[in-house]
């Protein structure tokens, strides 16, 4: 069950921030804001440890299908079950269908993720010394170079535009 | 001389300072990376990783580049308490790991060169050597995990490896099952200063996914320093990482 509810968090962070980028056009433009503390996805959390496989495609041939009919209505899309493109997020693809119900984009499913993580058992917390905190604070200074991460976030929306195209 | 491409999903930059570089050394280690991508990628049919996956190619009869890795792979598993696994399910993928190794080895092009100061950046992970175009330290910033313009942090660094786990990059890695995206005592993002790229890569990769616990896993490996950022914004640093802060 893990991936499921690994897939169910995903799908609520990005269906909210889907439905931000899609619906408030002009709004800033942040990552997506189910990592803010508030965010309401915690409550998909669970301590389930079952396994349920997600679906992988590793064909060559990446071309979008709609997999279910369209229905005119009312909202910004056409309803129906649209798959993206699969894109690239380092060594591993990321690739998304997008589910709309009246007009909206209600769902967004992964049918590939980069798989590179671990699987668990604890690693003991041996004592170590209390290590300095501090409250993160936005720095006004000149950089060579930045360390962060984007990949896997640029292939999600990548491929979730390419599905909400389709539904237009 | 700075070039930036964009390879494998993601973008690369390389960047010399020494005068005598000419762009052919900076083609070669782009063309690097792309040799890796032919065998490593897992999403194309014909890489070494595929066919092993496919069981079409025997891993005593794959490339030696490929068994450096899965060897690699095999101790840093054991070094990290099994947190960082390239085989799921008996699918077999090396990600995690090729990336930092193949940007370490990448830099060994330059070296070879007798090219002293330069950085090779790849999807937010660093290695530098030498100095910036002041003659300084190079200037690593620390990206706001919730603000992708900023940054929160500035670090000096020399000949080194700077990588960042978080959220954005390695998503798969928030989805702890035992606590569910956005819960509380998860993190954001975690950054990895080593003595290269490749420690600093895979540490970070592996103590990110433990979790709260991770930056005290970093506390207690030699040479490694780190900065944790909490979803809620708060920072937590290694007794060491003051050596780094950029004044």
């Amino acid at each position: 069950m893990k991936k499921f509810f690994v897939s169910f968090a995903v799908v609520a962070t990005f269906v909210g921030y889907a439905l931000r980028q899609h619906f408030h056009v002009g709004q800033d433009d942040a990552l997506p804001i189910g990592s803010s503390p508030n965010s309401s996805t915690t409550s998909t959390s669970t301590t389930n440890n079952s396994e349920v496989s997600v679906p992988v495609n590793n064909t060559s041939s990446f071309t979008p299908t709609n997999t279910s009919t369209r229905v005119r209505s009312s909202g910004a899309y056409r309803n129906g079950t649209y798959t993206g493109t699969v894109a690239d997020a380092f060594y591993g693809n990321v690739q998304v269908q997008a589910s709309i119900k009246g007009g909206k984009l209600v769902d967004v499913q992964f049918l590939q993720y980069p798989n590179d993580r671990g699987h668990s058992i604890e690693v003991s917390n041996v004592s170590t010394p209390i290590l300095r905190q501090e409250a993160i604070q936005a720095q006004n200074a000149n950089v060579d170079i930045v360390s962060g991460a984007t990949a896997t976030s640029q292939a999600f929306q990548q491929s979730l535009a390419s599905a909400l195209s389709q539904a237009k | 001389m700075k070039v930036s491409r964009r390879l494998m999903g993601m973008p690369i930059t390389v960047e010399v300072i020494d005068h005598r570089v000419i762009p052919e050394q900076i083609d070669r280690v782009f063309g690097y990376f792309h040799s890796v991508d032919e065998l490593f990628s897992t999403y194309k049919p014909t890489s070494e990783i595929s066919r092993l996956n496919a069981g079409t190619l025997k891993r005593d009869e794959s490339h030696h580049k490929v068994q450096t890795v899965l060897r690699l792979a095999e101790e840093t598993k054991s070094l990290t308490g099994g947190y960082f696994d390239v085989y799921r399910h008996g699918h077999l993928d090396p990600s995690g790991l090729v990336k930092g190794w193949a940007i370490e080895q990448a830099t060994k092009l330059l070296q070879h060169e007798g090219l002293q100061n330069y950085y090779i950046a790849a999807g937010g992970d660093i290695a530098a050597a030498g100095q910036n175009s002041q003659g300084q330290a190079w200037r690593v910033g620390i990206r706001h995990p919730f603000h992708k313009d900023e940054v929160v942090k500035v670090v000096a660094i020399g000949d080194a490896g700077v990588a960042t786990s978080g959220t954005y990059e390695r998503g798969e890695h928030i989805y702890n099952p035992r606590h569910g995206y956005g819960a509380a005592n998860e993190i954001a993002s975690l950054t990895v200063i080593g003595p290269n790229i490749y420690e600093a890569d895979r540490f970070a990769t592996a103590a990110f996914a433990m979790g709260q616990k991770g930056i005290h896993f970093i506390e207690r490996r030699p040479g490694l320093e780190g900065y944790m950022i909490d979803l809620d914004g708060t920072a937590t640093m290694t007794t060491g990482f003051d050596q780094y802060l950029a004044s």
